[in-house]
């Protein structure tokens, strides 16, 4: 493997990275303050559906990302009514959101498209393009730095950009502001937050609502980033994946972003080695696809140590009396 | 007695209300796109039942639903909430294949009883290691089924397509047919006089179906391992006390709930497809949820919610054919709805209930949230750590 | 009507409350002075903390009016409450566990949008309290590394930080040994004579008669009266609870010790987080006698009857008729220790002793479903496990004798009952029981406390778990005193005293000895 095969795999990871962080910042929010979301998966279908949906008819991709997000957070609230609200279980909640999302974009696709489930192909201004950072031809002499910086670190979409920046800003929210002090206090115990005379509810719903927001710009970032518009169950697992890796980071956004980027290149080397010869066997290009999962398996199953998640996660609050 | 409300009331009233809702909801959907669904539905229900032809497809996907919806229901007893059932359906469809295509059976009976087998046998041996995870790592067995579905997927598309399959057939790859021995009698076989017709894809597994929904019945409500299965799922720390083992009642609920998935191969890929093919399991094991979770994780329960299903799944393929307009995942969205309205907003419509019948009836008792998960209604039940 | 008057910290007029069909405050009227420390007293379910839920503004009252200082105020919620100056330390504290002790305080009273600056005020302000109200506490500490009476100092801390000019406790010294309990009661003087309210909620009569001023006794949802603390007694106060005459001795023979039941011997358990729960206890029980274990919660109590009762693994010897049995979880469970002559009423009932969404009629099998009278193979017997539950319940007048009724609608002693029976009917050698009183209402701690000595005087061996000092020196025939997973120290009832007990409890062996 040479440095440029290298530095292309890292540039891919990085794209292929971006949705699973973003994913995995939006389960950070939700679950910190106690409620379990496994409909990240069906959130992200919704916007990816939804915003090149939007972005095809409008032309605008921005437009496309707000409808997306709007896809999102409906959904979110969906989840927020059936856990917080009505105290239902958080696992079913996401489980019927999921399906809600896989099933009401194809249906509503063929509806508007009549496409077998696709949106049409996005160009132009109706999808994100890559960003050359500044000095990124210049620069790009130099011996190793100049490659990475030009090749791996340039040329990305902004939402790359902006899913990087969420993890320092994430990490500020949490641990540096008073929402954060009190999301975090919400999932641990939240009769302590009630007894303060702090709203449970209204501080688990705006965790919902950033996860909701979060998952939109997701979705959106895979069909008109990543793709040029929506094909059927897009989003592939990848709302799992970033729950298994959020789990790995033992709900930390640093550990967050390290953990995605392992997920990236796994799925980025999947990509670029279809046929692999190993020990002078060929692997099969279907175990190369299930590398991720199988890897998540592993996770769950204690490779990264035992995580410990909020205390008070997936259960509804009731007040004592 | 005294519960808030009626028994009736819990186990009819409130998941009738809740379909409605679902229902509803669909309806909205459809007209939202611009059909009519009122029409949608006269067809669906036409379709569905209005035959022999419609009910022959309608109990023959009821009888899929059968079976998955009592795997996910024994394990909701255990708490155990399992969505890997499209995986272990999959893999019980290779153990039927195996079993069928590499043995020589001289009558159907045999060969039957031997697919029922090595279908539950590979189907709890998919579910073995999620459950086996769980119960000894805490691994949060929601997402390790869900990744052994993928798993599952990738495994039999390299099995079918380049293992098992069969040279010369065109398409996507299937596995050879089974023997003409091992075929089993369809309902046209059984009694032609209700007018099947020769290719109704209803069989036999019919009865194995109702047979395993009566084995469930027992096993959950009248062994001693039911009790101590049931004693799990309401609480654990009280499980421990008693000398029941976690480990062992997840890995045998599982197991038994990976074995019923797999059977449903029986009905698919022995009765109908005759062989095995890509994706034999078409989202029955998800349906599996809601009908477990309509049927309140009871073997009737079970029954009238996969028939209802059924109904859905044959009805909204005439539907499809009918108004080009609304397409088969239609479905999905109605599955949907059901298991939001009867699982995660099962509160919003029995907290009211609830009240209406207490304020009639004055009863000194404090109404307590419920859970669809268990029929005897359990706050925590389905809480998994991830 | 008298006009409001300003003297009164809170005055309640009228409060009213129902749950359903079920009144849990009736009419509630009571007035407390500024600067006093009033006690309210009352049993389980007396609809006291229901009370001060409203007052925190947990629920609302269906009728009936708050006054805060003179004002008529609406206490819609908590943030309420705390604005008119009440302050609230729970039974159950309501602390972040992982947060540090500055964060707790913090949460909810923040100055502004970010930590850094509410941190820092926070910090200073804390010392001059600490100070002022000799209540040390690391600020930096993290709540789930402290003791439970340094929480408690939190939860007080945070009240104060908010500025309470009335504090209620719930509760407060169910978790605090006597001499952690009398140096919160010197704290509580010392708010009293800066100017605070403080109200007491307990159902320890001594706590009454030793601290407070003034005191209300509450029944049944209604308050039966209020009197000056000095112009009542003991007796007067508990037959005002109670509503009857009540015995608060049990009266038993002397004990006549037979064979050796159980021996154990340098039991040690190691929990899951790695901390040592139990240092090597030694003990022995007699055929016939009732050893009770002293000690505040969470000293190893917990571990020992869950070791003893075969669901938790450990280490050293346990000896039952002189056999030893498995400690390693190996070759044993709770099912196995059940055939080994152990029974066992545990601590908590509603979590470990019964299925809580069980009819009664399955609940009587729980533990012993596997037994040969409740079914033939595989398959268990509905009928008789139906017919072994009317028995029951009759001979242990559960009320309602409804075996169709699941165990979460029945009362908290009749829960009890239900477990008992189920446990003691069996004809153990050995009978482990923990808090066998707790959440019971007096009635039923009676006929509870009347079933243990009947069954020691039939020569069973019974190993007694509380963590009221009453009702361990009541039941004992010896008494052996836990703290921190060490037996302090064994003394027989009648030659020692609930002094010399505390020490044991706090860990004090030397002037006890």
């Amino acid at each position: 493997m040479d440095l440029l095969t290298l530095l292309q795999l890292f540039d891919s990871s990085l794209r292929l990275s971006t949705p699973l962080l973003l994913a995995c910042l939006a389960g950070l929010f939700s679950e910190r303050a106690g409620i379990f979301d496994i409909g990240l998966e069906g959130k992200m279908l919704a916007s990816a559906f939804m915003s090149a949906a939007i972005a095809s008819y409008t032309g605008s991709v921005w437009i496309g990302l707000l409808a997306g997000i709007g896809a999102s957070l409906v959904l979110a609230l969906v989840h927020g009514v059936a856990s917080i609200t009505f105290r239902g279980n958080q696992l079913i909640s996401g489980v019927a959101i999921n399906f809600l999302a896989s099933g009401l974009t194809v249906v509503i696709g063929e509806a508007w498209f009549a496409l077998g489930g696709r949106t049409p192909q996005l160009e132009g201004a109706s999808r994100f393009h890559e960003l050359m950072l500044p000095l990124a031809d210049p620069l790009r002499g130099i011996p190793l730095l100049g490659p990475i910086y030009s090749d791996v670190i340039s040329g990305h979409t902004i939402i790359v950009y902006l899913s990087l920046a969420m993890v320092p800003l994430s990490w500020w929210v949490l641990f540096r502001t008073r929402f954060g002090l009190r999301l975090r206090a919400v999932g641990e115990n939240p009769a302590a937050v009630d007894t303060a005379g702090v709203s449970v509810v209204g501080l688990r719903y705006a965790a919902v609502l950033i996860c909701g927001v979060l998952c939109g710009i997701a979705g959106a970032y895979l069909a008109t980033a990543l793709s040029a518009g929506f094909v059927k169950e897009m989003s592939a697992g990848r709302g799992f994946i970033a729950l298994a890796a959020l789990i790995f980071a033992k709900w930390r956004p640093w550990h967050a972003m390290g953990a995605c980027l392992l997920f990236g290149f796994l799925e980025a080397f999947g990509n670029r080695y279809q046929s692999l010869e190993l020990f002078g066997a060929d692997v099969p290009v279907q175990l190369m696809q299930a590398l991720p999962y199988i890897l998540v398996v592993l996770i769950l199953a204690g490779l990264g140590g035992k995580a410990i998640p909020p205390r008070a996660g997936g259960e509804p609050y009731v007040k004592e009396r | 007695m005294n519960d808030a409300m009626p028994k009736w009331a819990d186990i009819l009233l409130i998941p009738i209300i809740n379909l409605a809702l679902a229902l509803f909801v669909s309806g909205v959907v459809v007209a939202l796109i611009g059909e009519n669904p009122f029409e949608a539905l006269r067809i669906l229900i036409n379709g569905a039942v209005g035959s022999a032809y419609g009910w022959g497809y309608t109990l023959y996907y009821a009888t899929n639903f059968i079976f998955t919806g009592l795997a996910v229901a024994v394990a909701f007893h255990a708490r155990m909430f399992n969505i890997g059932g499209e995986g272990q359906a999959a893999l019980g469809g290779l153990g039927v294949a195996l079993i069928l295509l590499f043995v020589d059976w001289p009558h159907w009976s045999l060969g039957l009883l031997a697919a029922i087998a090595a279908s539950a046998v590979f189907g709890a041996a998919w579910a073995a290691i999620p459950a086996w995870l769980q119960a000894r790592r805490g691994s949060h067995i929601v997402i390790t089924t869900i990744m052994f579905n993928f798993i599952a997927s990738a495994l039999m598309v390299y099995l079918l397509s380049k293992v098992l399959l069969v040279p010369g057939a065109g398409g996507s790859p299937e596995t050879a047919r089974f023997a003409e021995a091992v075929r089993l009698p369809s309902a046209y076989d059984i009694a032609p006089w209700l007018g099947f017709s020769r290719s109704t894809p209803l069989n036999i597994s019919f009865f194995v179906a109702m047979l395993a929904a009566l084995g469930v019945w027992l096993l959950i409500w009248r062994t001693r391992l039911g009790y101590e299965i049931r004693a799990f799922g309401f609480s654990e720390p009280a499980a421990l006390y008693a000398g029941i083992s976690p480990t062992r009642i997840i890995m045998i609920a599982m197991l038994v709930s990976g074995g019923l998935c797999g059977m449903m191969a029986v009905n698919a890929v022995m009765g109908e497809a005759e062989r095995l093919v890509i994706d034999s399991v078409q989202g029955a094991g998800f349906v599996g949820i809601a009908v477990a979770l309509m049927g309140r994780s009871h073997p009737v329960g079970v029954l009238l919610a996969a028939l209802l299903f059924g109904i859905l799944y044959q009805g909204g393929a005439e539907v499809e054919f009918e108004i080009p307009g609304i397409t088969r995942e239609m479905i999905v969205v109605i599955q949907a709805l059901v298991i939001l309205f009867t699982g995660a907003l099962d509160n919003m419509v029995r907290m009211p209930v609830e009240r209406l019948f207490l304020s009639r009836r004055r009863q000194p008792v404090a109404p307590l949230p419920k859970d669809p998960t268990h029929p005897g209604g359990n706050p925590d039940a389905g809480k998994v750590e991830p | 009507m008298t006009q409001s008057d300003t003297s009164l910290a809170i005055e309640l007029r009228g409060i009213s409350k129902a749950f359903g069909p079920v009144q849990a405050n009736k009419d509630i009227s009571i007035q407390v002075r500024r600067g006093t420390i009033h006690g309210i007293i009352g049993e389980n379910g007396a609809g006291k903390s229901t009370l001060m839920s409203i007052l925190y503004g947990f629920y609302k009252a269906d009728s009936g009016e708050i006054y805060i200082g003179g004002k008529k105020t609406d206490i819609p919620d908590s943030q309420a409450a705390i604005d008119a100056g009440i302050g609230m330390v729970f039974q159950h504290f309501k602390l972040v566990e992982n947060f540090s002790v500055l964060e707790n305080v913090v949460l909810g009273a923040e100055d502004g949008r970010l930590l850094k600056p509410s941190l820092s005020k926070a910090r200073k302000l804390l010392k001059q309290l600490a100070d002022d109200y000799e209540m040390d506490v690391d600020p930096d500490a993290i709540i789930e590394d402290l003791g439970v009476g340094q929480q408690q100092r939190v939860e007080i801390l945070k009240a104060l930080y908010r500025e309470a000019d009335i504090l209620i406790l719930d509760e407060p010294t169910g978790v605090l040994t006597p001499a952690e309990a009398d140096h919160l009661f010197r704290i509580l003087e010392g708010l009293r004579d800066e100017g605070k309210t403080i109200i007491l909620i307990t159902h320890k009569l001594r706590e009454i008669m030793e601290i407070t001023d003034s005191v209300s006794v509450m029944r049944r949802g209604e308050m039966t009266a209020t009197v000056q603390t000095a112009e009542t007694s003991p007796e007067q106060l508990a037959e005002l609870m109670v509503g009857r005459k009540v015995l608060l001795r049990v009266d038993k023979t002397p004990a006549k010790p037979g064979a050796v039941v159980l021996e154990v011997e340098n039991l040690r358990v190691v929990d899951e987080q790695k901390v040592e729960r139990l240092r090597g206890i030694d003990l022995t029980i007699r055929a016939g006698e009732v050893l009770g274990i002293a000690g505040v919660a969470g000293n190893g109590q917990s571990e020992l009857l869950e070791v003893l009762g075969g669901y938790a693994n450990g280490t050293g010897t346990i000896r039952v008729n002189g056999q030893p049995i498995d400690l390693t979880g190996t070759a044993s469970d709770a099912r196995t220790r059940r055939a080994r002559g152990i029974a066992h009423v545990p601590e908590d009932r509603q979590r470990e002793g019964l299925i809580m969404d069980y009819r009664a009629w399955e609940n009587v099998g729980f533990g012993y479903h596997h037994d040969a009278k409740f079914g033939s193979g595989i398959f268990m017997d509905n009928a008789a496990l139906k017919a072994d539950c009317v028995a029951k319940m009759e001979r242990f007048d559960v009320r309602p004798p409804d075996p169709n009724l699941t165990a979460k609608n029945f009362s908290g002693g009749n829960q009890q009952k239900i477990v008992l029976a189920r446990e003691i009917e069996r004809n153990p050698d050995l009978l482990l029981i923990g808090q066998p009183t707790r959440g019971v209402d007096i009635g039923a701690i009676e006929f509870i406390h009347q079933q243990i000595i009947a069954l020691r005087d039939q020569g069973k061996a019974i190993l007694l778990v509380s963590v009221e000092l009453d009702e361990i020196m009541a039941l004992s025939d010896r008494i052996a005193v836990m703290f921190d997973g060490r037996i302090m120290g064994e003394r027989l009832p009648d030659q020692t005293d609930q002094r010399e007990l505390g020490l044991l409890m706090a860990g004090v062996t030397g002037a006890a000895a």
